[in-house]
């Protein structure tokens, strides 16, 4: 059997223009919405696989504001069976807080009998970017670590990851149980939820915890925007009438002789 | 002293730590605050012929080599505590690396290790650098559409330094560098999260995307799984890659491993060809160093558009087999 806990963040939905809060610290997302970065989407969809291949259960947990339930129960909703909402203003916390408040709850459920084999992130905060959450948690728990994988399967007792090195190849981790992974996207499709995933996800309690006061914090002083960069572009036609000069320009910049 | 964890590959240090290497390199010689000193550079394994005259000439003053069986296969953790035992050798006052998927990582475990802070892909430093005073760095969120300027008290600084940040040059004053071997005792714990096995990439792998000089991009102007035909062949046509936004991934027209953006490849071609791409943020984080954009998009104001260096308003699906043809008819 495998308890999986995977770790997500309610983050602004950064798609489209980014606007600033009037005391820039944070992103106004007012009229943007929130959503998981897709590296977590695909952690919850690993978290889903392994925890039914090995009969066991995949918790889902946030640190975030009363809000960040909504995220929790989309995860509840295609297929982890319980979630913590760690309730904080994420802006406070810093990636060493989050790692100390994860490890918190995964040492306060293991003293209560439930135990997580794998414990699974994003690589990277959609939001904060700070990548690094993972690995601290790592060093919180003193468990191994294999971080920006693509795959990841249970056997015999270990974790087999999966991820791309850094000349473009496959490379294969395998560490014992228990460990913790960072995931990145690409290896697995998330799924998208049912109707009785979703009834269901409805009816289960969400455990809500304190954090600790006074966290160290993150050392944001302030967010800015980048200067917008003004328009330089220079527009060679409409439709096949500019191909002669495009094909000019190839041979300009010497990528076609 | 700067310590720059410095990546290789199979002719020297990597590009982007070449511009880490410069980064740092120009922290150390601001007039003002003390700068931290000379730069130092820590490379773990492959030491290929030549690197050690390469970061020489980019200003380090000596290469510390972590060798040994433990670092054969690369795993986080222990090559994090070669560069642990290079920062307690050279009481180092600022750690770096490029904010390559290895170079956060590596970092990360090493600011882990040692309980101090560690920013991510710092594009700049407002304040000069300056062994007792506050510090603070000017980094990339949101995948870049936003910057926070973040403090960095704690002594090691630690820091990455975000892919074309600066441009790698070298240094204008001559140096030589030493090169200091050592190999340094690590936990078993340590070795246990190693890479047990590695297969090499397709021919067409992420890897090509990253380094190719002419991309030729698709987004969700091509329409359907079929819409690609002609900038695969253009692609092919200019001896270049395809690369596409993240919409066609998701959408399973193409394979993930073509993706540029935040959460795909970063990109810095000479020429890079996205064609019926707007250009969200996320885009544009994977996109931005290429050195020249040829945008084609029925939409003149999208942002892809109006942000490239040169730009045909039209419908890909005709605008590109008529390119193709002119190629073709000029080569005979």
């Amino acid at each position: 059997m495998t308890n999986v806990l995977v770790c997500i963040k309610r983050v602004p939905d950064s798609s489209g223009e980014v606007l600033l809060t009037a005391d820039a610290q944070a992103v106004d997302a007012r009229f943007v919405g929130f959503t998981v970065s897709a590296h977590e989407s695909c952690a919850v969809e690993l978290a889903v696989r392994i925890a039914a291949a090995g009969g066991g259960a995949a918790t889902v947990l946030a640190l975030g504001p009363a809000e960040a339930v909504e995220q929790l129960r989309a995860a509840l909703g295609v297929g982890c069976s319980a979630a913590v909402l760690v309730e904080a203003d994420p802006v406070g916390f810093g990636p060493a807080d989050v790692a100390r408040e994860i490890a918190a709850v995964v040492a306060a459920h293991q003293a209560a009998g439930r135990t997580y084999d794998l414990i699974l992130l994003g690589n990277d905060a959609a939001d904060t970017g700070d990548f690094q959450v993972g690995i601290r948690l790592a060093y919180e728990l003193g468990r191994p670590v294999v971080n920006g994988i693509n795959t990841v399967e249970v056997a015999d007792g270990a974790a087999i990851a999966r991820g791309a090195g850094a000349d473009g190849g496959v490379e294969t981790y395998r560490v014992p149980l228990p460990a913790v992974a960072t995931v990145l996207e690409g290896g697995v499709e998330p799924r998208y939820p049912t109707i009785t995933g979703r009834m269901k996800a409805k009816k289960i309690t969400v455990e809500v915890v304190e954090p600790r006061p006074e966290p160290a914090g993150s050392g944001r002083v302030l967010l800015t925007l980048p200067p917008a960069q003004p328009s330089s572009v220079e527009v060679l036609g409409e439709g096949t009438g500019a191909v002669p000069g495009v094909v000019d320009l190839l041979r300009t910049l010497g990528v076609i002789r | 002293m700067i310590l720059v964890f410095v990546e290789t590959d199979g002719s020297g240090a990597t590009e982007a730590s070449l511009e880490t290497v410069t980064f740092a390199r120009d922290l150390a010689t601001r007039e003002s605050g003390d700068g931290g000193g000379p730069v130092h550079a820590v490379v773990v394994g492959a030491l290929p012929d030549g690197t050690v005259d390469q970061l020489g000439a980019y200003g380090v003053t000596e290469v510390h080599h972590a060798t040994g069986e433990a670092f054969s296969a690369y795993g986080g953790a222990v090559w994090a505590a070669a560069i642990q035992a290079a920062h307690l050798a050279t009481a180092a006052v600022a750690v770096t690396a490029t904010g390559s998927p290895r170079g956060n990582e590596v970092l990360a475990h090493f600011a882990a290790r040692l309980g101090v802070a560690m920013a991510a892909n710092v594009v700049g430093c407002p304040t000069p650098f300056a062994v007792a005073q506050p510090f603070a760095v000017s980094r990339q969120v949101f995948g870049g559409a936003v910057l926070e300027e973040m403090r960095l008290d704690d002594r090691p600084a630690v820091f990455s330094v975000a892919g074309h940040a600066v441009e790698g040059a070298p240094s204008t004053s001559t140096t030589t560098a030493t090169l200091r071997e050592f190999t340094p005792e690590v936990a078993e714990a340590d070795l246990v999260a190693r890479v047990v096995s590695t297969e090499p990439g397709e021919p067409d792998r992420s890897g090509s995307l990253r380094s190719a000089r002419v991309v030729v991009g698709a987004g969700r102007g091509a329409g359907s799984a079929d819409g690609f035909d002609g900038v695969v062949e253009l692609a092919g046509l200019l001896d270049g890659s395809l690369g596409v936004s993240r919409v066609v991934t998701s959408l399973g027209w193409r394979p993930h491993h073509e993706q540029v953006g935040q959460t795909g490849s970063r990109i810095s071609p000479e020429l890079y060809i996205p064609c019926g791409i707007s250009g969200a943020i996320q885009h544009w984080a994977g996109c931005a160093s290429s050195k020249t954009i040829l945008a084609i998009n029925t939409d003149a104001d999208a942002p892809m558009v109006t942000r490239a260096t040169y730009a045909v308003i039209g419908d890909m699906h005709e605008v590109v087999p008529a390119i193709n043809e002119e190629i073709r008819r000029r080569r005979g």
